[in-house]
């Protein structure tokens, strides 16, 4: 065996070595960004009438899957939406809610959507028939992705694009 | 805290099998190119036993990617291809030592250890089926928290009872039974992993809340740290007795850092350093074998004549350099017990720092895995468990090759799935089985739940 080749066996090895410890922290680094989130199924809200156009004012900056308002689907007020700023919104039958909601089942300061700044966050406010998300009474903020159906009394509101 | 969890969007988590196969055959070509430079190294010709070797090295990987993927498909994908990788180093290692150590070594006495640690990873690899297969949900083993707790105990006791117990190199912590010694405290140390957490668990709010405050630190009452004190006194206890000092450091550091991950009190590392300075001050003025270890720790090169071992490994680790000498060029048969305690100091001359940089950055990514299954684990029994299992690695890690490069001093402790060694390398294959079987539990979708609408009008109430 020549010098010149034991010197690149030498690191030859040692290059295969890093490599592998490489791939494996890439294999980490895409564990964590990996999870696919499938497309939601929406709830048919089929027998309900069309809700009335909500005037389109998209936003064409913002980027893909971000929701853009928060919407009523279902109850008294469906088809009523408040576009989503920085700010937390609140829902409620109260005169300081975001959108006053006709709903004897909604207490007066209902519940809040709040963002920081990624994600957006249900939390209920001690209401009387509670917030849910599909059968669960919620008891701490949870956060809601777009579509996600939120029940009110009997109002459903969900955030959407 | 869990509500919405069940109606959050599904989150589907990736088995990423794919991926842990292309890993997996890269550490056996890790192995079996180890083994390749080995011979080239020494005796300028690729071994004989190659073709055993390789067979043996993709045996290994196949089984465990086969077991993983029949019994725990959501586990983490990186960990296996990681030991893996580790053991067939080790292997590499071992046989490169007994090239060079046959007529050698201990008078003349050697024996080649390759081959017996090529069984031994046999062995462990059914071990590592074995708790797979059998313990299909680790929560089970919480209701058998006190029986570990005793089975740790009557463990470390083994060595002790004349007969089966043998004294080797000063320390009484091997039991003979036929033709296989045995050290059961590398199986202790797991038992007593499951006794802290499964006992942690139940008591941690009594630990935590219940109890005086005295200096800042909140100390709980006497009759819920009972137990845990006693058990871990008499671990203590024994291995002072059969002068383990490696293992006492692992156990003390491991039982302090369970119950600061269970109270979440900071006091407790404060409270467990205080102990541990006071522990060793006495140590050293008690035991002249601690005031040894000390003295070679300080000043190695006072006395060559004794401690040859710690100055050829230092020797060792400075010829290898930043790339080392290469497979089979250094001279690691020079060490004493290079093949087990001082395998770090061989993969320092042979591999280098850079080589020796990726050993440790594999053990961290293992421990890394580790404390990421006890983050995501959803059961409070799961989470201390893996956090123990990690903690209790990166620990013998940092004492065994902070002892070698004198960071510590040098206490005798196994290099996990390195060293020579059948119990260290069995109990570590089936830590690493505990820790994927709670991480398939962790990462497995959550079970459906209905939708809401079947039950939309009876929830409502009017008030």
């Amino acid at each position: 065996m020549s010098e010149l080749t034991l010197t690149l066996i030498k690191l030859g090895f040692l290059a295969v070595l890093w490599l592998f410890v490489l791939s494996a922290v890439s294999v980490i680094r895409s564990d964590i960004f990996g999870t696919k989130v499938p497309s939601q199924p929406r709830a048919k809200v089929a027998k309900q009438p069309k809700p009335p156009a909500a005037p389109k004012q998209r936003k064409g900056k913002a980027p893909r899957g971000v929701p853009t308002k928060l919407q009523v689907v279902s109850g008294p007020n469906s088809g009523q939406s408040v576009p989503l700023g920085t700010d937390p919104i609140l829902l409620g039958r109260g005169t300081d809610a975001a959108i006053r909601l006709d709903d004897d089942y909604v207490s007066t300061r209902h519940a809040r959507f709040a963002s920081n700044g990624e994600q957006w966050f249900v939390e209920d406010l001690g209401s009387t028939n509670g917030t849910y998300l599909g059968s669960q009474r919620i008891t701490s903020p949870v956060a809601v992705a777009l579509g996600t159906q939120v029940r009110l009394g009997k109002t459903i509101v969900e955030l959407r694009k | 805290m869990s509500s919405g969890l069940g109606s959050s969007p599904a989150w589907v988590p990736r088995k990423r099998r794919g991926a842990e196969l292309v890993l997996l055959s890269m550490s056996v070509v890790i192995g079996i190119a180890a083994y390749c430079a080995v011979g080239l190294g020494v005796e300028g010709r690729i071994p004989a036993g190659v073709a055993k070797l390789s067979f043996s090295l993709a045996a290994v990987a196949v089984a465990t990617h086969l077991v993983i993927r029949k019994v725990a498909p959501y586990a983490d994908p990186v960990l296996i291809p990681l030991v893996v990788a580790l053991n067939g180093l080790g292997l590499a290692m071992i046989y490169r030592i007994d090239l060079s150590c046959e007529d050698y070594c201990l008078g003349g006495n050697y024996e080649p250890l390759a081959n017996a640690q090529l069984m031994w990873t046999a062995i462990g690899l059914i071990a590592f089926a074995t708790v797979l297969i059998v313990i299909r949900d680790h929560r089970r083993l919480q209701a058998y928290t006190f029986t570990f707790g005793l089975a740790a105990i009557v463990l470390l006791l083994l060595p002790l009872i004349p007969g089966i117990g043998q004294d080797i190199r000063g320390a009484k912590i091997w039991i003979r039974l036929g033709p296989f010694s045995f050290q059961p405290g590398e199986a202790a140390k797991i038992c007593l992993a499951i006794f802290f957490a499964g006992y942690l668990v139940v008591k941690r709010d009594a630990l935590a809340l219940a109890g005086r405050r005295i200096a800042g630190i909140d100390l709980p009452r006497g009759r819920d740290l009972g137990p845990i004190l006693v058990g871990w006194g008499i671990s203590i206890l024994i291995l002072v007795a059969q002068k383990d000092l490696g293992s006492s450091l692992l156990f003390f550091g491991l039982f302090v850092v369970m119950l600061y991950i269970a109270t979440e009190r900071p006091g407790w590392l404060v409270v467990g350093g205080v102990l541990f300075a006071a522990g060793s001050y006495f140590g050293y003025v008690a035991f002249g074998h601690v005031r040894n270890r000390f003295d070679v720790w300080l000043h190695p090169f006072s006395d060559p004549d004794n401690n040859g071992q710690i100055i050829n490994g230092l020797f060792g680790l400075a010829h290898g350099g930043i790339l080392g000498r290469g497979w089979g060029l250094g001279s690691p048969e020079l060490t004493p017990f290079s093949f087990s305690d001082f395998i770090a100091s061989a993969f320092g001359e042979e591999l280098g720092l850079t080589g020796i940089m990726a050993i440790l950055v594999i053990y961290g990514l293992i421990v890394e895995r580790g404390l990421r299954i006890a983050l995501t684990c959803r059961d409070a029994f799961g989470k201390l468990l893996a956090a123990g299992l990690a903690v209790s690695m990166a620990l013998q890690v940092f004492v065994v090759i902070g002892g070698v490069t004198r960071l510590i001093p040098l206490t005798g402790l196994t290099t996990p799935f390195l060293a020579q060694g059948g119990s260290s390398i069995v109990m570590n294959w089936a830590i690493i089985a505990l820790l994927l079987r709670i991480s398939d539990q962790t990462r497995r979708p959550a079970p459906e739940v209905s939708s809401f609408e079947s039950d939309e009008a009876t929830q409502v109430v009017k008030l």
